[in-house]
């Protein structure tokens, strides 16, 4: 009887698969839609493109009991320390997708009261181009992010220490 | 009552009024001293008894301007339908004009408005704080010497990473 010599960390690595399988099909978000994006959003959930087939089966308002932030809409200077705090209530594991050009960039409102990106201030981990993005794109990104966790997931949460994770997208500059 | 009898009525009891009208448009311009007293006999007597808005501009680089806030009351009668632009013209420092809360309730915001973005005072305000940007914000940004992008307040928060959340 041959007997199969495993290399090390095999069972690991297999249940690493398996819980990221698990978390990337079971992803609940965390609408945090401020402006118009959040029409597309709610777009998204309705039933002609559905997210809920791609496990985000219920659009829980509360962050202690979601896992993705989608922050959805422009983030005026006076609600950026809102965002940080509802961020900071999630549980870990958690990812946040970055809807639309005003919460990536700031959009067309380069003024002095929008945040010009909210990964100054938050980490993401995918980014929509739009204004808005059609529902399908914001699919195209929940999907993104499927893959994401699925290749970089593991069991205890590990992958969000990386260096590559740590320091802020963007340099300070006003 | 049609619109020149409301104005030759203004005119009889404040004579140094400034009057326009252009396409159906009335405008009248009154001193800040005497704002308060052209705003109560507008609502009292001549039937413009809703404030509409409350809003100001900024003449700070206009050809031609003398003053340099112009502060707007549009006016509205509810049984006449009719409307009645209110002007009056301050300058810095310290733009102050008398509120007009005592006569309608909905200037209170109207006014916070004012206050928030071009620095101008009400005297008599009940609560004159700012309304629509942070209490922190140390400018008053509708002001023309306000640059569009800000002067850094946007970005003046603390950046948290993947370490700390």
């Amino acid at each position: 009887m041959a007997i199969v010599e495993l290399p090390e960390g095999v069972a690991i690595t297999r249940l690493d698969k398996l819980v990221s399988w698990c978390r990337k099909n079971s992803l609940w978000p965390m609408p945090f839609a401020t402006a118009c994006c959040g029409i597309e959003l709610m777009a998204t959930g309705a039933s002609r493109h559905d997210i809920a087939r791609f496990g985000a089966e219920v659009f829980r308002f509360s962050p202690r009991q979601c896992d993705l932030m989608i922050v959805a809409g422009r983030v005026a200077m006076k609600m950026l320390p809102v965002l940080q705090r509802i961020w900071q209530q999630m549980h870990e594991p958690k990812w946040c997708i970055s809807m639309g050009a005003c919460a990536s960039t700031g959009g067309v409102f380069d003024t002095y009261s929008v945040v010009q990106g909210i990964d100054r201030f938050i980490p993401v981990d995918v980014y929509t181009p739009g204004c808005p993005p059609r529902p399908e794109q914001l699919i195209r990104s929940i999907l993104d992010l499927q893959e994401k966790i699925q290749r970089e997931g593991t069991v205890a949460g590990r992958e969000f220490d990386a260096p590559s994770r740590q320091r802020p997208k963007r340099a300070l500059q006003p | 009552m049609t619109e020149p009898e409301t104005i030759a009525a203004l005119k009889r009891r404040f004579p140094d009024l400034t009057v326009s009208e252009f396409r159906g448009q009335t405008r009248v311009v009154a001193p800040p001293e005497s704002i308060h007293d052209v705003l109560t006999e507008l609502k009292e007597h001549l039937g413009f008894d809703l404030l509409i808005d409350v809003t100001c501009v900024d003449y700070l680089n206009y050809r031609g301007a003398k003053d340099r806030f112009g502060l707007v009351y549009v006016l509205t009668g509810t049984e006449t339908n009719r409307r009645i632009i209110v002007r009056t013209f301050v300058n810095d420092p310290e733009p102050t004009v008398p509120t007009a809360v005592d006569l309608w309730e909905g200037a209170n915001w109207l006014e916070r408005e004012v206050w928030d973005l071009f620095g101008i005072r009400f005297a008599g305000h009940p609560d004159l704080r700012r309304i629509v940007l942070p209490e922190p914000f140390a400018a008053h940004p509708l002001r023309k010497d306000y640059p569009l992008q800000g002067r850094g307040e946007r970005h003046n928060f603390p950046v948290i990473t993947r370490a700390e959340s």
